[in-house]
């Protein structure tokens, strides 16, 4: 074809279909050079960041969660109150400073402060204990993230493990490890969420000074709780990930170049599983926090005066005609982690899962 | 003669079907034996389900055969010495789709078998094997720190035999290894798997269904039917003289380019289906379906029988 006269071509006739040669130009080097380039190659877990951070609502999602834990972690160093302290004006007690509205003073503090001094605004007004109500939420929050984000690594941990040895094995040993999967399943949850915290607050009791005693042991069994329940949903996720995983050819390939069952479930299976174990684990803190938040409204919850999201909305309830923006607050938080979490990751799964290239 | 490569013998491979208490046995290969010398190909015919695949994947103890013995070079493969063994005895995947990892990158696909038989002293021994493989294969140096998912299914083929190679066998399954591709890739991967047989004297089963696809690149040629070999020749012999009545019917299926000859064939239509592999007829397989049947053949299974030349063919009536 190197040396086609274009001129020699028979001459195209009216209404034929031929392609007049004549008004195609070659092809340089550098054109057809751009046929063979593919789009640059990057490695798996730098294109899925990138792709993550092109998302605007994961991007947005990871600010705002990055916002509200920085505020957590700042806040209690800035604000001069504790979340159980009762307010005081001159080592006195101020007992006008009761259910005070966003950045209002009680009138103790207004004489006060008329005198000079200086008083940290009321960001989110007080409680009918006459404590700052802003730090409260900033400690209700933080106890319903560090709750949901241990107990989900525990139900992780928990699920991965059992539910790959499940999965991989097969056969009777999967037969036996889904039956004991299936009868904690159908216990009912909530109650034997609500006995098991009620044994375990009598039962635990540490060292004080450890780090588990620091924790408080209401919040240790509520990780026990979590991890004794939630893995099962875990443990089944898994399973069936590992079961159509394990159908692929390629772990029929790996077989046959010789590769050990162990180095297949950690180079071939796990991998291939991230997305869902993602995904889950994003899903679960929500839920966690959400039984956490349920179980402090009901009662059961970390103990007082420690406040969290799910017992400052009940103690909200009581005075919610007068006071609206008490249950608001807290609420409001719990909506910003739980849509916040399940945004990045549902962003985490369309960045990490390759079959969803486009 | 000398010594074939590969010699298999009275491979039987049963699956069991759990039916509540009772256990039926599914007889997928069922005594099948032949021999593969080095540096040639034997291909291995029959319709779906009738086993190929089965018989590859039981020679490299993919599944644990039932029955039989599979000797490479003269040892014996055990479950003990299989390790060993996967060195010399490698498999090409149907589906070039799923056989590779979305997961990892063209390098450590093609380094995997590297890894699993520390053939590398160093990490720029390892990157210098692995292009040098794909070089072998027509790929690109800068394909290698691409996924799997970024290529065609020709290209990803090549991976996947970049990876057979890697340990440099003397035997490789292929398995239906160009059923999943396009024409014209066919024919460039088929080419390209004799060009690396003349260049590296690996030897192949090739199993397929395309009977010219086999014709062209095997020396030989065996036709499966329900788990069993009822026909082995030589490819030229098998295909213009066919003896077995259900290799004369799968040949005459075999679509002609040319409309006129086409036309005037006489093609052998079976009546009914494959009988199920779980309630095998008595006797020979094929009987239920074949024009010859006499009673001999429902009272016992013919052998196969060397009908001169090499040409082994396993029925009493031809």
């Amino acid at each position: 074809m190197e040396n086609y006269d274009v001129n020699k071509m028979p001459k195209k006739q009216f209404l034929s279909a031929q392609i007049d040669l004549s008004k195609f130009e070659k092809a340089t080097d550098e054109e057809k050079q751009q046929q063979d380039i593919m789009g640059e190659s990057t490695t798996f877990f730098k294109d899925g960041m990138k792709k993550l951070l092109k998302n605007p609502l994961a991007v947005a999602s990871m600010i705002v969660l990055l916002f509200v834990i920085t505020v957590i972690i700042v806040a209690p160093m800035i604000v001069p109150y504790s979340y159980e302290e009762i307010l005081t004006v001159n080592g006195k007690r101020d007992k006008g400073a009761k259910n005070l509205k966003p950045f209002t003073y009680s009138k103790e503090e207004q004489k006060f402060i008329a005198n000079g001094g200086e008083r940290f605004p009321h960001i989110m007004g007080t409680d009918e204990q006459c404590r700052d109500y802003f730090i409260r939420v900033v400690y209700g929050t933080r106890v319903s993230l560090i709750v949901g984000f241990f107990a989900s690594i525990i139900v992780l941990i928990i699920g991965m493990i059992y539910g790959s040895i499940s999965g991989y094995a097969g056969g009777r040993v999967d037969l036996f490890m889904m039956r004991v999967v299936d009868l904690i399943y159908s216990l009912p949850d909530m109650l034997v969420i609500i006995l098991l915290s009620v044994v375990f607050t009598n039962v635990l009791s540490f060292k004080s000074g450890s780090f588990l005693a620091a924790l408080g042991t209401n919040m240790v069994s509520m990780f026990m709780v979590f991890g004794l329940l939630y893995w099962v949903t875990m443990a089944r996720l898994i399973r069936a990930e590992i079961l159509s995983i394990k159908e692929n050819d390629y772990i029929l390939a790996a077989k046959s170049v010789g590769a050990s069952p162990v180095s297949i479930i950690k180079k071939h299976i796990l991998p291939n599983c991230l997305s869902v174990i993602i995904i889950s684990t994003a899903l679960q803190i929500p839920s966690a926090i959400f039984t956490e938040s349920y179980l402090s409204f009901v009662g059961l919850g970390v103990q007082a005066p420690m406040p969290s999201l799910g017992s400052l909305a009940n103690a909200a309830r009581e005075g919610l005609q007068s006071y609206p923006y008490k249950l608001v607050f807290p609420a409001l938080m719990i909506c910003l982690i739980v849509l916040s979490l399940n945004l990045i990751g549902d962003g985490l799964r369309d960045a990490f899962d390759p079959k969803l290239k486009r | 003669m000398a010594e074939p490569l590969v010699k298999v013998e009275d491979l039987k491979q049963y699956f069991p079907i759990r039916n509540g208490l009772k256990v039926n046995w599914l007889k997928a290969v069922d005594g099948v034996s032949f021999e593969i010398n080095a540096s040639e190909t034997l291909g291995l015919v029959g319709e779906s389900g009738c086993g190929k695949t089965t018989v590859g994947r039981s020679m490299l103890r993919l599944y644990e055969p039932t029955g039989g013995k599979v000797t490479f070079d003269g040892t014996e493969i055990t479950k003990s010495n299989i390790q060993q063994m996967r060195k010399e005895m490698q498999m090409v995947f149907q589906d070039p789709y799923s056989s590779l990892d979305p997961r990892m990158t063209v390098e450590d696909i093609i380094g995997e078998p590297l890894d699993v038989h520390h053939l590398y002293a160093n990490k720029a021994e390892r990157h210098e094997k692995v292009l040098d493989l794909m070089d072998q294969v027509g790929l690109k140096a800068d394909h290698a720190a691409r996924y799997a998912h970024e290529f065609s299914g020709g290209q990803r083929q090549r991976i996947g035999i970049a990876r057979a190679l890697a340990v440099n066998p003397g035997f490789i399954v292929c398995d239906e290894p160009v059923s999943a591709l396009d024409v014209s890739i066919q024919a460039q991967v088929i080419n390209m798997f004799e060009e690396l047989q003349n260049k590296l004297g690996v030897a192949y089963l090739f199993i397929a269904h395309d009977l010219l696809v086999v014709r062209h690149i095997s020396k030989r040629i065996a036709v499966m039917y329900l788990g069993r070999i009822v026909e082995v020749a030589d490819a030229d012999e098998l295909c213009d003289e066919p003896q077995h009545p259900y290799s004369q019917s799968l040949l005459s299926a075999v679509p002609i380019p040319d409309p006129k000859i086409a036309r005037e064939r006489k093609r052998i239509v079976l009546e009914g289906d494959v009988p199920s592999p779980l309630h095998m007829p008595s006797g020979c397989p094929f009987r239920t379906r074949c024009r010859y049947a006499t009673e001999k053949c429902a009272l016992e299974r013919p052998e196969l029988t060397d009908r001169g030349g090499d040409h082994f063919v396993a029925c009493w009536n031809k």
